[in-house]
């Protein structure tokens, strides 16, 4: 069975057709796991008893389930993302035992409709990283090249969906961590508009940027995902209700959208080869005679980049407070003989909590601790205030923004691993978009060699559907 | 570029213990995050609010009941707990 070529739809009908069983299916996708992922490294757990009973269950209730929109259809989690009785260790080794309680309220809606949930793909420590290589396990590798970067944090869920190894891959993203794995993997990521998808036991960074969206091989599937996974959630008090989406500008035809091209994400800024794939996409859209205009939004990338490392790791500082060896996960009384209850707290943490995630931890420790909270963290919030308004102002002109997801093609591993702060600007052409609570989607838009290129799009709150539209189109022509 | 003390105040308060190797990578690395932001020092932020959440919404609220499916989550919290005498979480003394 050849299963590169499958979407939620095309897979879908072949078993509605009965031409192929659930457990059929669940077969195949783990005997391709079990051939290929040793050399990529996209899972940190293999869920099998789960898949094959709900094959099981799935297949013995054909007639009645078959209309459930995923039905059979195979799908992974980052392991930041709580699925009940599995382990989830958010790639850290501090939650190496840790066994999920609960199901987060995505995976609960997915499970509704059928899906089939083949395992935990792996990720940057606490989702901290841009390249897959903050893993406390093992860095998972980009399946079109093996020695580059999947990208990061959710490494192993744009690897998993482009290897073949699901249909489709819950991630999280709070500066880029679903678009730049889609990018460098040649899939589709959505960062939903904060707001619109339950964060209920996806495991906190920064609370107020943190969004879980699917990573899938074309836009309808995203939009698909999307629509089931998102809504409000009485167990999550910062989601919004449906309505704000059904708004009537986010109703345009193709032809009367308007895009923007922010000027600080072209200029210079770009690999040559990148440029012309974007030119490509461009020239696409003004042969439909979309309008197309350029825009500035000043402070938006390397500005926003400083906003986000100081805001982050603020928050980081106090959703982290939590892992200190008392509740639950790896702890150290069983390992010394310790004095004082707060040996327990230095000593967990200094043991397993990785390097990057000690980095941040102590960097918004700083910025909120006294005679520097206003000099960096409230300064940061009014630069914030600053970005919002610059976004704003240009979403007055236009509808979308398009820009390059990424200045460059997926770098090789270790090339940015020496200095945390090269690594950081990987995130510059996405970070704004998590500050002034933006949606955005990083599609394909070609190859140079063998190595994937992903265009971003960014949308004002809830015009998810705007971007679905203008991502069906510039996908379908470069079919 | 920041101190070693001021290093060790931050870990401190972070409860986290470095080891004298972690002290100094921490202090060059956190010097050069330090300075990058050091770019937003001269951006006009006179008569700008803090933009400090995304979404209009305020004052959230849930009756404050128990609910029954969330029991059964309970017993496996407690399964969690690295010790534990019968349903109590145990730690080491506090006084």
């Amino acid at each position: 069975m050849k299963l590169e070529n499958f979407t939620i739809s095309s897979l879908k009908e072949k078993i509605k057709k009965k031409e192929i069983s659930v457990k059929e299916v669940v077969k195949n996708y783990f005997d391709q796991i079990e051939k290929e992922d040793e050399k990529i490294g996209a899972f940190l757990t293999l869920t099998k008893e789960l898949a094959f009973s709900t094959a099981e269950r799935l297949d013995r209730n054909f007639e009645k389930l078959k209309n459930l929109p995923l039905f059979g259809i195979p799908f992974s989690i980052k392991d930041n993302i709580l699925l009940e009785n599995e382990k989830c260790t958010a790639g850290s080794k501090i939650l190496e035992n840790f066994i999920a309680p609960y199901d987060a309220t995505v995976v609960k809606r997915l499970k509704e409709k059928g899906g089939v949930i083949l395992g935990k793909t792996n990720l940057d420590e606490f989702a901290m990283g841009s390249s897959g290589e903050n893993s406390a396990f093992f860095p998972t590798k980009n399946p079109h090249d093996l020695k580059r970067v999947a990208g990061g944090s959710s490494s192993g869920s744009a690897a998993s969906v482009a290897a073949n190894f699901c249909v489709f891959s819950l991630g999280s993203d709070t500066a880029g961590s679903i678009r730049l794995p889609a990018s460098f993997c040649g899939v589709v990521g959505l960062k939903p508009t904060y707001g619109t998808v339950s964060r209920y036991g996806l495991i906190a960074m920064a609370s107020s940027l943190d969004q879980i969206g699917p990573l899938t091989k074309t836009v309808k599937d995203a939009k698909l995902v999307f629509e089931i996974i998102s809504g409000r959630d009485p167990l999550d008090s910062t989601t919004i209700k449906e309505y704000y989406y059904k708004k009537k500008e986010f109703k345009k035809p193709l032809k009367k959208i308007k895009i923007g091209l922010p000027k600080e994400y072209f200029k210079g800024k770009l690999n040559k080869t990148i440029e012309k794939l974007i030119e490509k996409e461009i020239k696409i859209l003004e042969k439909e005679k979309i309008k197309i205009t350029e825009v500035s939004i000043p402070h938006s990338t390397d500005e926003a980049l400083a906003v986000y490392h100081i805001v982050m790791s603020s928050e980081v500082s106090a959703n982290l407070a939590r892992y200190d060896g008392i509740k639950y996960g790896k702890s150290i009384i069983f390992e010394k003989e310790l004095e004082k209850l707060t040996e327990v707290y230095f000593e967990t943490r200094g043991k397993y909590l990785g390097k990057e995630v000690k980095r941040r931890v102590m960097l918004g420790t700083f910025a909120l601790s006294s005679g520097y909270y206003e000099a960096y963290y409230l300064r940061a919030k009014k630069v914030q205030r600053i970005i919002k308004e610059e976004f704003e102002k240009a979403f007055k002109k236009v509808d979308l923004l398009l820009t390059p997801t990424f200045p460059d093609l997926p770098f090789k591993l270790g090339e940015k691993t020496r200095d945390p702060l090269s690594m950081y600007l990987s995130d510059i052409f996405m970070v704004g978009v998590n500050l002034a609570g933006l949606c955005a989607l990083s599609l394909p838009c070609g190859k140079v060699g063998n190595l994937p290129v992903g265009i971003q799009l960014i949308g004002n709150p809830f015009s998810e559907n705007l971007i679905f539209k203008v991502g069906e189109f510039l996908e379908k022509n470069n079919e | 570029m920041i101190s070693k003390k001021e290093v060790l105040h931050i870990a401190n308060l972070a409860r986290i213990k470095l080891s004298q190797k972690e002290v100094r990578e921490f202090q060059r690395e956190l010097s050069s995050i330090l300075d990058y932001v050091k770019k937003l020092k001269k951006i006009d932020i006179s008569k700008k609010e803090p933009f400090f959440y995304p979404l209009i919404l305020k004052n959230i609220t849930r009756e404050d009941k128990i609910k029954e499916t969330l029991l059964k989550t309970r017993k496996k919290i407690i399964s969690l707990f690295p010790k534990r005498e019968r349903n109590y979480l145990k730690v080491k003394a506090i006084l």
